[in-house]
């Protein structure tokens, strides 16, 4: 089959349709498929990635207009000020958990759903359903699961506490309707890779006396890492972008205890009308995240090979 | 794996427990949309309602143009999604399929894009798009989101895996470049395009803060402003605003269970080897 697809490439019967003889429609008709695409990259990727640079180095007016060049300063008074020092920590203390649970999470349903008992596909389905579910339609649900007095979760637990509105719990519980939310993910990318685990291994190491947890230490994990890796590089990269949770659950408070960056982008855009200081933080926000990824293909590269 | 009687038992019931933990607060919202308000701010707290109230859904649909905004993000969902499979695969076509001069160079431009977060340009876009006078319109919701590189990427990987006898065979038959991408490349990627068809209808059902930030009237608002205006608006009635969840979350859930054994498949082929 390929050796008469290269012959029909080379053939002398169809000298037309060779590379070397295009006619002009023929050289010009890719970029006909790409322009498209193109055009709206160029458009709503490049041109705002470069006007957010540009602006972070100025200052503007309420409506966006531009008013001066500022330099660097808008970076200078975003890393010495308090609040945005404040807003970096809480934005990393609450990736870090929410990428710790998110595949913690994954992992745990992922081998759940792997073992062979009955009703596996109803399982499959549930664990992956948070995929559905709107950060929005998820925010709003747990407003009232958190509500201090007539809630489900504080009578369940047997427990008198004010998940969003305690500053020492707040955070905490946006991570875990976060967390709730990313199962669906994490979870069907896990079981994919599980289920290309090859069985003779397992079978071998419980020739060996292995148990079920030392199975999966010392067998499961490796074999999966690389799509754990991926896995984290997805999660630490919507997590430094959540937003709708934090909006609609907490507002950022109480006492700044949940105001991550995307938040305070939002706000110095939006509500002070500062939009150059704004783009200084997307500008930060869009190289830490570069960082992290960058980061995380060097190591995948030392560890998993 | 190898197991005996007894862990089998073991594991279907901690699945159980596991699911039932995950799908809890969605059934908890749907018994909640259907209790009295006395059921709802009784202590302790009831976990199902001693009837039916439907009371809370025409309530919600009175206190908020539910319809309408599910008619909006339907509509935005659609066009996103139709737009993005469309752009999406025919650069994919040319970048798999054909040959052109700096190929590699534009297809690395477009991967690029993956790496600018969307938030981190958000605000640009939103000056660009109020600089146009366009808020407060379909084509704001709309036009930025009409490709994404995740389309291209993925579009590319099915199209690679057609195999090339086909294009060489369509050659000989004089099949002009186009009619073999519309009527035999795309038709043969049907899997491909219906994993990635659900992927993007439900990221463009369930975006918030693009919408938030281009429309401010009732009539654009999506789902899911209008369930936080719902929520911001009448802060203390539970159940209508649970009847708001569940309508917002029926469609989203019914396309999820519709089209999981495409999207699954789509989603793990290219990323996942071993």
């Amino acid at each position: 089959m390929k050796k008469s697809a290269v012959a029909a490439k080379t053939s002398p019967q169809n000298p037309q349709k060779n590379a070397i003889h295009k006619t002009p429609f023929q050289k010009i008709e890719p970029y006909l498929y790409i322009t498209p695409a193109l055009i709206l990259f160029c458009c709503f990727v490049f041109f705002p990635f470069a006007k957010t640079l540009f602006l972070s180095l100025h200052s503007t007016t309420p409506k966006g207009e531009i008013s001066k060049f500022v330099g660097f300063s808008n970076f200078t008074s975003l890393l010495t000020s308090e609040a945005f020092r404040n807003s970096l920590f809480v934005t990393v203390k609450y990736s870090l958990m929410v990428v710790f649970f998110s595949i913690a999470a994954g992992f745990i349903t992922g081998v759940l759903a792997n073992e062979k008992i009955p009703g596996t596909g109803l399982f499959r389905t549930i664990y992956s359903l948070p995929m559905a579910i709107s950060s929005a339609a998820a925010s709003i649900i747990f407003i009232f699961v958190f509500h201090p007095s007539i809630g489900i979760l504080n009578y369940l637990l047997g427990t008198d506490i004010g998940w969003l509105i305690s500053d020492k719990w707040a955070l905490f519980s946006v991570v875990m309707v976060t967390v709730w939310m990313n199962i669906g993910l994490n979870f069907i990318f896990i079981l994919a890779a599980l289920q290309s685990v090859p069985p003779e291994l397992y079978e071998s190491a419980s020739l060996e006396g292995a148990g079920f947890f030392r199975k999966h230490l010392s067998i499961t994990l490796p074999c999966i890492s690389p799509t754990l890796f991926f896995l984290l590089i997805i999660n630490v990269i919507n997590s430094f972008q959540s937003f709708a949770q934090i909006n609609l659950m907490t507002k950022g408070g109480p006492g700044q205890s949940t105001y991550v960056i995307v938040y305070s982008i939002y706000q110095e855009a939006f509500f002070n009308n500062r939009f150059g200081l704004a783009c200084a933080e997307s500008v930060i926000l869009f190289f830490i995240i570069l960082a992290l990824t960058l980061v995380q293909f060097r190591l995948e590269k030392k560890v998993t090979y | 794996m190898v197991q005996n009687k007894s862990t089998k038992w073991i594991l279907l019931a901690v699945n159980c427990v596991v699911a039932l933990c995950i799908v809890l607060p969605i059934l908890y919202a749907f018994s909640v949309s259907l209790m009295t308000p006395s059921e709802i701010f009784q202590y302790p707290p009831r976990l199902l309602p001693s009837g039916l109230y439907t009371q809370n859904y025409t309530d919600a649909l009175r206190m908020a143009p539910i319809f309408r905004f599910i008619l909006n993000s339907l509509f935005v969902a659609t066009v996103v999604t139709i737009g993005q499979l469309f752009t999406g695969a025919l650069a994919a076509y040319a970048f798999s399929i054909l040959e052109f001069k700096g190929k590699k160079a534009i297809f690395m431009l477009m991967l690029c894009t993956m790496m600018i977060p969307s938030q981190a340009i958000i605000i640009a876009n939103y000056l660009t798009i109020s600089g146009l006078g366009m808020t407060d319109s379909y084509q704001a919701l709309i036009l930025p989101y009409l490709t994404s590189a995740f389309c291209v990427f993925n579009m590319r990987q099915a199209f690679l895996q057609l195999p090339t006898e086909l294009n060489e065979a369509a050659k000989i038959d004089g099949c002009s470049t186009f009619r073999f991408f519309i009527s035999i490349a795309l038709p043969l990627t049907k899997p491909s395009l219906g994993a990635l068809g659900v992927y993007t209808f439900l990221q463009s059902w369930n975006q918030y803060l693009w919408p938030l930030l281009v429309t401010d009237s009732k009539e654009y608002r999506t789902v899911q402003i209008g369930m936080g205006m719902l929520q911001n608006a009448e802060g203390n009635a539970f159940g209508p605003i649970m009847a708001g969840v569940i309508m917002v979350l029926a469609p989203s859930i019914l396309a999820f269970i519709l089209g999981q054994k495409q999207l699954v498949a789509g989603l793990t082929a290219g990323a996942v080897k071993g």
